[in-house]
């Protein structure tokens, strides 16, 4: 169940409360986030869209604990993770969030295989059980022959997909996309699509995606709307 | 170490770049080495001072000679134990270039007092039974292709005419830094066939006293005994004379340090620079790293790693070749009999270089640990 009205009940996996996200230019303050509410369950594939500026790459930044409100508190799996130090909050991450980020961001110098296996590079994991992971990671997105190229090998569509791979391969609580195809022609757009709702669907994961799209939007379970600072429900569509 | 990649694989980032920076160390540490060996091939004669010696020379000036007349009046001071004396013979072997040190010893007393220089019992009895016999030392043994009974002609300049010797022993140092560039033949040859100005005198003395804690007192009581004679004297411990040496050579200590000094100073810069580019073309991927849950003490690791590998392998690999440069021997042949390049050096020089790529890697390190994930995402 998805909610954007502030009465979820307690065991939401994401909790959001009185959201608020102010930025400083010059003198001129900018009131991006204003009071938004939300809760997400586990297995929910969430779609924000919205106009460019009306923040929805900073209400991405907040839920993966990159940065921190101004007002409100967000509850993720029970932790809140609003009054967390720095160095509290970036294990939390490594723990729990996996990014997918438009532009890939992978490691040019680093292999496919390699730029997949670091976040396991923070746990304890064997360097065998390593492996096993970052295999499986990229046999779900299909790249598991393309293990030892270069990031400059592959195409845009098969870096996302790496990027993906990343994102998965430590068993994040939720993931976080933020414009995922925006780069991808329509083909490549949709394979990844189609990769995110196996993830949800046969997975159990959970997305929350941010795009412009309205064709990828059409595969999240819920489509929501961020106008002048809150979220607006505009779709919903019942599991069936 | 797992994360040994996630360093080197930066190595082949910007290949040129990475060259130019190891270079960089690489030259400087290769002239790091360099003016080590040099400041050692001048400190040479300090470091292998026998304590418990005494050099005693002409008070006007160190070429001026004294009389032999000395050797017995030396012996009877207090304090004194052992006496022997040499001359400077000053002659060309073949060419000008091919300098060494010769001398003319008393070939009763010297070894005595010189142990450190060592050579088979029987090449010794060997050059005291011939009066044209010469002892060298196995550095010019090596640098002449010489061997045991060649005859060897020097040309003399204060002594004139041409002087044939024969190599009847080779010494050895016993220590790495003891000079064997030398070459000893009998005082008694000089004196048999020198002009009547040189009659009768020898170009310093050295004596062993008893105590090397009375080295100031005796040396007073020898300058003292010869004073407001014709041959007033001027004694000095061995350390002191050699010291009196690496100073006339001017300044070549400060010399050598500003040299070295403003080269670490560059190379400062330039380590600097390369990781604040490196830093500043990488801001995504360490905004990455610290998305997926890196800390931002890793990524100032990191950063600092790369400086410090970057002085490791280049400062490391002109430090070698500057050690191959001196294994080549002296290359101005003969001035620096002592060209070593020793292994404190080589320590003192990582050292340095890792200093330098620690310095000069902490802004960018820092830069890096301070670096916010949502702003570095947002630069495009
Ligand atoms: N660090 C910052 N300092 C000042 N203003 C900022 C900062 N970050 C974001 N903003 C402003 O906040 C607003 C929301 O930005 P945000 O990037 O969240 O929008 P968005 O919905 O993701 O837009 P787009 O669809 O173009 O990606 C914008 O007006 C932006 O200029
Ligand atoms: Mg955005």
């Amino acid at each position: 169940m998805v909610r954007v009205d502030g009465r979820g009940g307690g065991n939401s996996l994401v909790r959001v409360r009185g959201l608020d996200k102010k930025y400083q230019r010059g003198s001129e303050e900018i009131h991006v986030l204003q009071g938004l509410n939300l809760d997400v369950d586990a297995g929910d594939f969430v779609a924000f869209m919205g106009p460019s500026g009306s923040g929805k790459t900073t209400l991405l930044n907040l839920l993966g604990g990159l940065d921190l409100p101004s007002a409100g508190s967000i509850t993720v799996a029970g932790d809140e993770i609003t009054h967390m130090s720095a160095g509290k909050l970036t294990a939390w991450r490594a723990r729990h969030v996996g990014f997918i980020f438009q532009m890939y961001n992978l490691i040019p110098v680093l292999t496919a295989f390699q730029n997949v296996e670091l976040p396991l590079l923070l746990t304890k994991l064997s360097k065998a059980e390593r492996s096993q992971h970052v295999e499986t990671a990229l046999q779900v997105v299909g790249l598991a022959d393309r293990m030892h190229h270069f990031p400059r090998q592959l195409s845009g569509g098969q870096e996302q997909r790496v990027g993906i791979a990343r994102a998965i391969v430590a068993d994040p609580t939720f993931l976080l996309c933020d414009e995922p195809t925006g780069d991808l022609d329509r083909k490549s757009a949709d394979e990844i699509m189609d990769l995110l709702g196996r993830l949800v669907r046969e997975h159990g994961k959970t997305v929350l995606l941010v795009t412009h799209d309205p064709v990828a939007a059409e595969r999240a379970s819920v489509v929501l709307h961020l106008n002048k600072g809150v979220l607006e429900e505009a779709r919903k569509v019942e599991a069936s | 170490m797992k994360y040994r990649h996630l360093l080197f694989s930066n190595l082949s980032r910007k290949k040129i770049r990475t060259t130019l920076t190891v270079g960089s160390f690489a030259v400087a540490l290769f002239l790091f080495g360099l003016l080590a060996v040099v400041r050692g091939a001048f400190n040479q004669g300090l470091e292998v001072a026998g304590a418990d010696r005494l050099v005693i020379v002409n008070k006007v000036s160190l070429i001026q000679p004294l009389p032999i007349a000395y050797n017995d009046r030396l012996l009877r001071i207090p304090g004194v134990k052992q006496v022997t004396h040499a001359n400077w013979f000053g002659g060309v072997y073949q060419d000008e270039r091919n300098f060494f040190p010769q001398f003319a010893i008393d070939t009763e007393t010297y070894r005595e007092m010189f142990p450190e220089f060592a050579m088979p019992e029987e090449q010794w009895k060997a050059f005291v039974a011939d009066r044209e016999g010469a002892v060298v030392g196995e550095d010019l043994v090596k640098r002449f292709h010489w061997k045991i009974g060649d005859r060897v002609p020097l040309k003399g300049t204060i002594f004139p005419g041409t002087w044939e010797f024969n190599i009847r022993a080779i010494y050895h140092g016993t220590r790495q830094a003891d000079d064997t560039t030398q070459f000893w033949f009998h005082y008694k040859l000089l004196e048999e066939r020198q002009n009547q100005y040189w009659k009768g005198l020898v170009g310093w003395y050295t004596v062993r006293i008893d105590d090397p804690d009375h080295a100031v007192r005796i040396a007073k009581a020898i300058d003292e005994s010869f004073a407001n004679s014709p041959w007033e004297t001027k004694t000095d411990t061995e350390k002191a004379f050699a010291a009196s040496f690496v100073k006339q050579a001017g300044n070549i200590q400060l010399l050598l340090l500003s040299i070295g000094g403003v080269v670490f100073f560059t190379l400062l810069l330039v380590t600097g620079n390369t990781m604040a580019i490196a830093v500043r073309d990488r801001v995504r991927e360490l905004a990455i790293l610290k998305a997926v849950g890196y800390s931002d003490n890793f990524v100032l690791g990191l950063v600092l790693g790369e400086a410090l590998l970057l002085a490791m392998v280049g400062g490391g690999l002109g430090i070698l070749l500057a050690k191959l440069f001196t294994l080549g021997g002296d290359p101005t042949r003969g001035l620096l009999p002592f060209f070593y390049l020793p292994t404190s050096a080589v320590v003192a020089g990582i050292v340095l270089a890792l200093a330098v790529g620690a310095v000069g890697g902490i802004l960018p390190a820092v830069s890096a640990m301070r670096l916010r994930v949502v702003d570095a995402l947002r630069r495009v």
